[in-house]
C-alpha cells in the first residue's frame, strides 16, 4: 500500500517536473480564465455584481478552465506514447488514475491561486472569505475526481475536444452549482450553517467518485 | 439470441397487456380522472408526465446494470441491452422535456421552470446523449462499448447527487413546482397508477424488441463476414 | 536477472487459443504459441496479420477477447501486475518523456519498477548505450537514433528476462540496431527469452532461432533450427501472396 502511494507521486512529480519546464499548461490556463472573467464581467452592469452573480463569473471560468487544464493532462501522455509506458508498469491501473489526478488538483489549484485574488478585485467584491479556499478546493479535487477519468476516455475517441466537455460538464453539475452557490454565500458573508450543506453535497461528491473512478479506469487504458 | 422467435407466445401476451393497460389508463385519463380544480384541463398531462420521468429513470436503471455486466463479462448482448434501453430511455426523457413546458405554460405562465424534477432530468439528458455519443464516436465497436459502459456507471452513480443538488439549490431560489396543489385524490392515485404500469410495460415492449432487432443485426454482421471469409480463404 | 517465476520446465510465454476482436474485426483468431525461457522467436507477416495486436497483448496493453495468457509464468488474466515485472518492450514510439532528460526519465521508471540501487543501474545502463554525455539534456533535444538508444534503455531498467520488440528495425539507425543485438545477445545468468516482430528477414534470423509467420490472425508457418533466408522468402511470399 506504502509503496503504490509512492508510485502515485512518482507519477505527480513527473507532471509537475515535466509542467514546470515549459510552463505550458499553467500559463494558458490561467490566461484564459482570465480572459472568460473578464468577457463576462463586460456584460454585466456594475450594479449587476453581486455576489451571487460573480460567484457565477467565477465558477464559469474556472469550470472551462478545467475542463482544458483536464484535456491536457492526457494529451503529454498519448505523445510518443507514454501512456502505454504508464501501462506497461507493475502497478495496477488505479495507481495511474491517483497519479494524474493529484497532478491535475495541483496544476489547477495552482491556476485558482493566482486567480481569486485577481477575481476579486476586478468584481470589486467586499472580501476575501477564507472559505472560498475550502469551496475551491473541494470543488477541484471533484473535478479532477471524474475529470481524469473522461480525459483519458476522450484522449482516445475522435472529436475529443468535444467530447470531453460534453461527457464533463452534466456529470460535474453538482460539484458546479454547489460551488457557485457556497462561494455566492461566502462573498455576501452568508452563515456557515447555509455554506455546509452545500460543502457536504461536494464532500459526497468527491469521496463516491474518488472511490467509483479508480475502479473503471481500467477499462478506458485498455484496448 | 432469438428472443423474439421463441418467445412468440409471451411476446403476444406481453404486447396485450400493454394494449389493454394502455387503453385502459388512457381511458382513465381522459374521462374518469374529474378535471383538477385550479389546473384545468392541461392538469392531465401529470398522467402522463410523471409516469414518463419514472420509466427514463429505469430505462438508466438498466443502462447501469447492462453497462456493469458488459465489462465485467465483455460479453456483447449487455452492450446491446444498455445501449437499446438508453435509446428508448432517451426518447421518453425527451417526452418529459416537452410535457413539462406544456403543462408549465399554461398553468404557470412560463414554459421552462427549474423544477427539481424537470431539472435533474434534463441533466439525465444530457448524460444520456454523452452515453450515446461516445459509443458512436470511439475508434472502433468494442471501445465504443466499453467508454460508454464507463459513461453509463458514472452518470447513473451521479444521478442521486444531481437530484441533490438541485433539490437543495431550489429551496434557495423559489420556483414554480410542477406538482399538484393539495393532495393527491383516490381517482387520481389510481389513474397514476395504471398509467405508470401502462407506460413501463410499453418500455418493456419496446426494449425486447429493440434488443432482439440489435442482436438479429449482429448475428447478420457475423454470418456475412463468416461468408465473405470462406470465400476469400476458399 | 530479475526474478521471475521462472521454472526449468515452464515457457516464459504460453498462448491457448488467443483470440482478439476489435468490435467485428478479428484480429487474432485463435492463436497457440509456446516459448521457452530464452528462445529467440521472430514472428514474421504482412500488416494487418496481428503482429502488434500479439504483441499488445502479451505486454497487457490490450485485453484478450477469449483464451489463456502467460507470461514469465503468471497468467494475465490474475496476475498481470507481475507479469509485466517480467517485461521489457521497444517499440517505434520511445514511450519516453520529451521534457524530461533521459536521466530523469530513467529515474521515474525506475522507481516505478521498484529498481533497486537506481542510481548505479542508471549510470551502468546509459555507459552500455552511450549516452553519457546527452543523460540530462531533455529527450526532445536528441537525435531519432539517441532516442531510441534511450528508449532501450528504459526498456532493459529492471532486467527484465522477457524482451518484447515491435519491429525494432523501424527508427533504429545502424548503430542503435547494433547496440540493440549486442545488448539482447549478451546475458548475465542465461539469455533473455526474445520475442520480436519485423519486417526485416535478415533482422529476424541474426536475433533468432525459431521463426514463425503470422497472417490474418493465424499462424500459418512455424520453423526453429537452422533457417536459410532464401527458403524463408519462398514460404512467406507461399502464405501470405505477399513479397519481401
Amino acid at each position: 500500500m506504502k509503496e503504490s502511494a509512492g508510485k502515485v507521486l512518482a507519477i505527480t512529480r513527473k507532471d509537475i517536473l515535466s509542467e514546470m519546464r515549459t510552463k505550458e499548461i499553467v500559463t494558458s490556463i490561467v490566461a484564459f480564465a482570465l480572459l472568460v472573467i473578464v468577457v463576462v464581467s463586460l456584460a454585466l452592469d456594475p450594479s449587476e455584481r453581486t455576489s451571487a452573480v460573480a460567484a457565477g463569473v467565477l465558477w464559469i471560468a474556472f469550470t472551462f478552465a478545467g475542463v482544458l487544464g483536464l484535456g491536457r493532462s492526457f494529451v503529454m501522455e498519448k505523445d510518443k506514447g507514454c501512456l502505454q509506458g504508464l501501462m506497461l508498469c507493475p502497478v495496477d491501473r488505479a495507481v495511474i488514475y491517483f497519479g494524474k489526478m493529484l497532478s491535475t488538483v495541483i496544476f489547477m489549484l495552482v491556476v485558482e491561486a493566482i486567480i481569486l485574488p485577481v477575481f476579486v478585485i476586478l468584481l470589486d467584491q467586499p472580501r476575501f472569505p477564507p472559505h472560498l479556499v475550502l469551496i475551491t478546493v473541494l470543488a477541484t479535487v471533484g473535478f479532477a475526481a471524474v475529470g481524469t477519468l473522461f480525459s483519458a476516455l476522450s484522449v482516445n475517441t475522435k472529436a475529443r475536444e468535444v467530447m470531453l466537455p460534453l461527457l464533463f460538464l452534466p456529470v460535474a453539475s453538482p460539484v458546479i452549482i454547489a460551488a457557485i452557490e457556497a462561494s455566492g454565500l461566502a462573498l455576501a458573508g452568508g452563515p456557515w450553517s447555509e455554506i455546509l450543506p452545500w460543502l457536504g453535497v461536494m464532500v459526497a461528491f468527491d469521496v463516491i467518485f474518488l472511490a467509483v473512478s479508480p475502479l473503471v479506469f481500467e477499462f478506458v487504458l485498455e484496448e | 439470441m432469438q428472443i423474439l422467435k421463441n418467445n412468440v407466445l409471451s411476446t403476444n401476451a406481453l404486447f396485450a397487456l400493454m394494449f389493454v393497460t394502455m387503453t385502459a389508463a388512457l381511458f382513465l385519463v381522459f374521462v374518469y380522472v374529474p378535471t383538477e380544480a385550479s389546473m384545468g384541463i392541461v392538469q392531465r398531462i401529470f398522467y402522463f408526465h410523471v409516469p414518463l420521468a419514472w420509466v427514463a429513470f429505469i430505462a438508466f436503471g438498466i443502462v447501469f446494470i447492462g453497462s456493469i455486466l458488459y465489462l465485467r463479462s465483455s460479453n456483447r448482448k449487455w452492450d446491446r441491452l444498455a445501449h437499446s434501453s438508453a435509446e428508448i430511455g432517451m426518447v421518453f426523457t425527451s417526452l418529459v422535456l416537452i410535457t413539462g413546458p406544456i403543462w408549465a405554460k399554461p398553468v404557470w405562465g412560463v414554459w421552462w421552470t427549474w423544477d427539481a424534477r424537470l431539472t435533474t432530468t434534463l441533466l439525465l439528458w444530457f448524460i444520456y446523449h454523452g452515453y450515446l455519443l461516445v459509443g458512436s464516436f470511439a475508434s472502433d465497436e468494442s471501445q465504443g462499448a466499453r467508454y460508454s459502459a464507463v459513461v453509463g456507471i458514472i452518470g447513473f452513480v451521479d444521478v442521486p447527487i444531481v437530484a441533490l443538488s438541485i433539490v437543495l439549490w431550489g429551496t434557495q431560489h423559489p420556483e414554480p413546482v410542477m406538482s399538484e396543489p393539495g393532495g393527491l385524490t383516490g381517482a387520481m392515485l389510481l389513474t397514476l397508477m395504471v398509467s405508470l404500469a401502462a407506460f413501463t410495460l410499453l418500455f418493456a415492449y419496446l426494449l425486447i424488441h429493440r434488443v432482439s432487432l440489435a442482436l438479429a443485426a449482429d448475428e447478420l454482421k457475423r454470418l456475412r463476414q463468416f461468408a465473405d471469409e470462406r470465400d476469400y480463404d476458399g | 536477472m530479475a526474478d521471475s517465476g521462472q521454472q526449468a520446465d515452464g515457457c516464459a510465454i504460453e498462448v491457448e487459443r488467443l483470440v482478439k476482436s476489435y468490435g467485428d474485426f478479428n484480429a487474432l483468431r485463435g492463436v497457440d504459441l509456446k516459448v521457452k525461457w530464452g528462445e529467440g522467436l521472430a514472428i514474421f507477416g504482412p500488416n494487418g496479420a496481428g503482429k502488434t495486436t500479439l504483441i499488445k497483448i502479451l505486454s497487457t496493453i490490450a485485453k484478450a477477447s477469449s483464451g489463456r495468457v502467460s507470461v514469465g509464468g503468471f497468467d494475465l488474466q490474475g496476475d498481470s501486475v507481475k507479469a509485466r515485472r517480467q517485461i521489457g518492450v521497444v517499440t517505434h514510439q520511445t514511450l519516453l518523456y520529451d521534457e524530461l532528460s533521459t536521466y530523469e526519465n530513467l529515474r521515474f521508471y525506475g522507481k516505478m519498477y521498484d529498481v533497486p540501487h537506481l542510481a548505479d543501474r542508471i549510470r551502468e545502463l546509459v555507459a552500455q548505450v552511450d549516452l553519457e554525455a546527452r543523460r540530462d539534456d531533455p529527450v526532445r533535444t536528441l537525435s531519432r537514433g539517441m532516442q531510441q538508444r534511450a528508449a532501450i534503455a528504459r526498456a532493459l531498467l529492471h532486467d527484465p528476462p522477457i524482451l518484447l520488440l515491435d519491429e525494432p528495425g523501424t527508427g533504429l539507425d545502424q548503430r542503435a540496431n547494433e547496440m540493440l543485438i549486442n545488448i539482447v545477445s549478451s546475458t548475465g545468468n542465461g539469455r533473455r527469452t526474445v520475442i520480436m516482430t519485423t519486417h526485416s528477414l535478415e533482422q529476424g534470423l541474426a536475433f533468432c532461432n525459431r521463426v514463425l509467420i503470422l497472417a490474418r490472425g493465424n499462424i500459418v508457418y512455424e520453423e526453429s533450427g537452422k533457417l536459410d533466408i532464401s527458403t524463408l522468402r519462398e514460404v512467406y511470399h507461399r502464405h501470405t501472396g505477399v513479397g519481401y
